[in-house]
């Protein structure tokens, strides 16, 4: 479970989170939807530790994140990223990419940590481009690689930052599917998105960001299909 | 038509010279490289707290070479060190290798864009690993070049320490040069050696490289 109470982050004079509180729950997929500039792609970065903030408190499995003595390469382990930009190590294959931290942080054998790449990038569908170098792929199946090396740590969690954000509009819908087969298969997932309607689609509860507060929280019918504040339904309108 | 007083003995005298220029190369970018690193990895990683090194490696950078190995060698006869003048040119060329394999070096580092450092750290690698797997081998390939550039200038470089008393390569044929007046024959044997010592490196530097770019 993460629980995410009053939390409030700034970067210098700006404040980008304002005091957000917001569980999620084993198995539960979240969506946060808002503007650019309203806070949630930090927030996803404060839950891992990526970025510190100024007050409140995050906890995930009950584990402090901000807490001085919290083993933070520890907690990620558990907790796996996607960014917008798909960040793939352009030195490394994709077999490599995939295989990298199971080795390092987790200490598998070879044979081991390449029996689970290999399971995990055949999961994506890159099951044929395993000795290829990240540069050969499109931007699409790059995010795909990402996803599978976040998988192959066997994370509890799941963080999408705007995961296709990045992507030409044809590649969008493949990167979508594998993020729909994780949510089917009872990962607990955070998803920042501007896909309004695959949000619909799998999330079980959506929530509107504004100027770094929750504005908006429910389920997706309620927040996407019949939003209470007006300001949840100007952004709906403006995305649509 | 053509005669030349140039014998078998003065080509055996250049080519003893062009080892000690050799050993001189390979013995100062192995200190320059070895410091470099260490010092490139700190000013990359605490540019704020390094800032005295950086100070200090400008001096070694702006100085002509020439004034360092002639003060250095005084100093060293001054404070009655018994070191050979071989370890004088080793010790000042690789210092003055290493102030600018230090900027090579943190250069390559900053090139790692701090997103893939966050992918990495975020799938659990530590500070140490992610500079080990992910900096280091990416700092690499972009410094290498510019490591290259720094050797085939090192090796030019080791002419001037003629100037305290080490008989290399151009040492070596100006004496010939003084003895049997030929400088123009000699000097282009010289500068022949010299050119297939860089090609050498140049085209050993520039197989690994293509071997790097096939992946990217």
């Amino acid at each position: 479970m993460i629980e995410i109470d009053n939390v409030h982050k700034s970067f210098g004079e700006l404040d980008v989170i304002k005091g957000v509180s917001l569980t999620v729950n084993k198995g539960e997929v979240v969506s946060i939807i808002g503007g650019s500039g309203s806070g949630k792609s930090t927030l996803l970065m404060c839950i891992n530790g990526l970025e510190s903030i100024k007050r409140g408190s995050i906890r995930v499995d009950g584990t402090e994140v901000h807490a001085p003595g919290t083993d933070l390469n520890k907690l990620r382990q558990k907790i796996g990223i996607v960014f917008q930009q798909w960040n793939a190590f352009p030195h490394l294959t994709v077999l490599e990419n995939v295989m990298l931290a199971p080795r390092k942080v987790l200490g598998k054998s070879r044979e081991e940590a390449e029996a689970l790449a290999v399971k995990q990038l055949t999961h994506v569908g890159l099951g044929d481009k395993l000795k290829v170098f990240p540069g050969k792929l499109s931007g699409g199946q790059q995010q795909r690689m990402a996803i599978a090396r976040a998988l192959a740590m066997s994370p509890d969690y799941m963080l999408f930052d705007e995961a296709t954000s990045a992507l030409d509009p044809q590649l969008v819908g493949e990167v979508l599917d594998t993020m729909r087969l994780l949510a089917e298969e009872g990962m607990t997932m955070v998803l920042v998105t501007h896909e309004i309607r695959f949000a619909r689609d799998v999330s079980d509860r959506v929530a509107f960001f504004r100027n770094g507060l929750v504005h908006e929280i429910g389920t997706p019918d309620q927040v996407i299909g019949n939003p209470q504040r007006p300001e949840t339904a100007d952004f709906l309108k403006s995305v649509n | 038509m053509f005669s030349t007083s140039l014998t078998w003995n003065d080509l055996q005298f250049l080519l003893q010279g062009a080892w000690v220029t050799i050993l001189l190369t390979l013995a100062s970018i192995a200190i320059g490289t070895l410091m470099g690193v260490v010092c490139g990895l700190l000013r990359a990683l605490l540019p704020r707290a390094t800032l005295p090194l950086a100070w200090l490696l400008d001096v070694f950078r702006s100085v002509p070479l020439l004034i360092q190995f002639v003060l250095f060698n005084a100093f060293k006869s001054i404070a009655g060190l018994n070191i050979s003048a071989f370890s004088v040119a080793c010790v000042v060329l690789g210092i003055y290798a290493a102030a600018f394999c230090t900027e090579i070096v943190r250069s390559g580092v900053l090139s790692v864009p701090l997103n893939l450092r966050r992918a990495s750290r975020s799938l659990g690698l530590s500070y140490t690993q992610d500079l080990r797997y992910i900096v280091l081998p990416m700092a690499t390939r972009v410094a290498f070049p510019g490591w290259l550039n720094l050797v085939l200038s090192v090796m030019k470089d080791t002419a001037l320490v003629m100037w305290i008393g080490i008989v290399e390569l151009l040492r070596a044929s100006q004496t010939i040069v003084t003895r049997i007046q030929e400088p123009l024959l000699v000097l282009c044997i010289a500068g022949l050696i010299y050119y297939v010592m860089s090609l050498v490196v140049a085209r050993l530097g520039a197989r690994l490289e293509s071997r790097w770019q096939e992946n990217d």
